[in-house]
């Protein structure tokens, strides 16, 4: 199992990446910048499931919290509106 | 298969569907007892399991704080199996309103909320319910005060979410059951609010 390198309120960056395969981390909110929530524990890693491994070592996962103003240019609605998605470690910088 | 009386050839997928799983039994993968009982399971499952769920945490304050601490353990002291899936309730306020959807696909909380409605695995709600949240609940009907933040949760691993609504004025010294009675499935998606009546 890999070790969390991350507690709430830490600041993090997903990675702006677009490998092949069954990724979890949806397109748009590669490359934005968010803050970690909560640890969620560590589960299989999806994109090694996907393709008939153990899915091991299992990854933390992370609910990580995103400002919608940030994430979107053009949001309408309040500057504190969030976006809480869950991320997995491999996917965070 | 519908029994709707007369003959009608079988769609796409239902030749597939039975295709599929008759070379599962003849190759005793599995019994057509075991895809029965299974069938039987999903049908039983209904938003009525969350609806119990929130009504008790509406009644007991104990069991909120349980309940919003650790989803699964709560569920499990109502009888409520959340297998291999961990829930996470989080809790609507005057100040906050929690949306959910899956962006990828279609996760939800089954368990407790049954099959999910068609429009939560429509395109146009997995794409809009992130990018503009407060134009999909006035569709839903729902005007929300501009000083309510809106928290949207995007179920994209793991974890598996129910809203748990404001209970509504007007309830105060109803049971618990008539409580569940209004704790609709869009309530506790979080595409509209309990209501009294």
């Amino acid at each position: 199992m890999t070790e969390a390198r991350y507690k709430p309120g830490d600041s993090v960056r997903v990675r702006r990446a677009y490998p092949l395969g069954h990724i979890r981390t949806p397109f748009y909110i590669r490359g934005q910048r968010g803050v970690i929530e909560r640890l969620c524990g560590s589960f299989g890693n999806p994109e090694e499931l996907a393709q008939q491994r153990s899915g091991e070592p299992r990854q933390p996962l992370y609910r990580v919290r995103f400002r919608q103003q940030e994430v979107w240019p053009d949001y309408r609605g309040s500057a504190e509106d969030v976006l809480e998605v869950e991320i997995f470690q491999h996917w965070l910088e | 298969m519908k029994d709707s009386g007369s003959y009608q050839p079988y769609s796409y997928f239902q030749l597939m569907e039975v295709s599929l799983r008759e070379l599962l039994v003849e190759k005793g993968i599995v019994s057509e007892a075991e895809v029965a009982a299974t069938v039987a399971d999903i049908r039983a499952r209904s938003p009525e399991r969350g609806a119990k769920v929130v009504a008790r945490a509406w009644v007991s304050e104990a069991f909120r704080k349980r309940l919003l601490d650790n989803g699964t353990e709560a569920c499990e002291e109502l009888g409520l199996d959340v297998p291999a899936l961990k829930l996470v309730v989080v809790e609507n306020s005057p100040d906050v309103h929690n949306l959910v959807v899956c962006t990828l696909c279609s996760c939800y909380p089954r368990m407790l909320l049954g099959i999910p409605p068609d429009w939560y695995k429509s395109r146009n709600y997995r794409s809009r319910a992130v990018r503009e949240p407060r134009a999909v609940l006035s569709d839903f009907g729902l005007q929300l005060d501009e000083k309510t933040k809106i928290r949207v949760h995007d179920s994209t691993a793991d974890m598996r979410y129910l809203v748990l609504p404001m209970r509504p004025a007007g309830t105060e010294g109803w049971s618990e059951e008539r409580l569940a009675s209004i704790v609709t499935r869009d309530c506790m998606i979080g595409v509209a609010v309990a209501k009294a009546s």
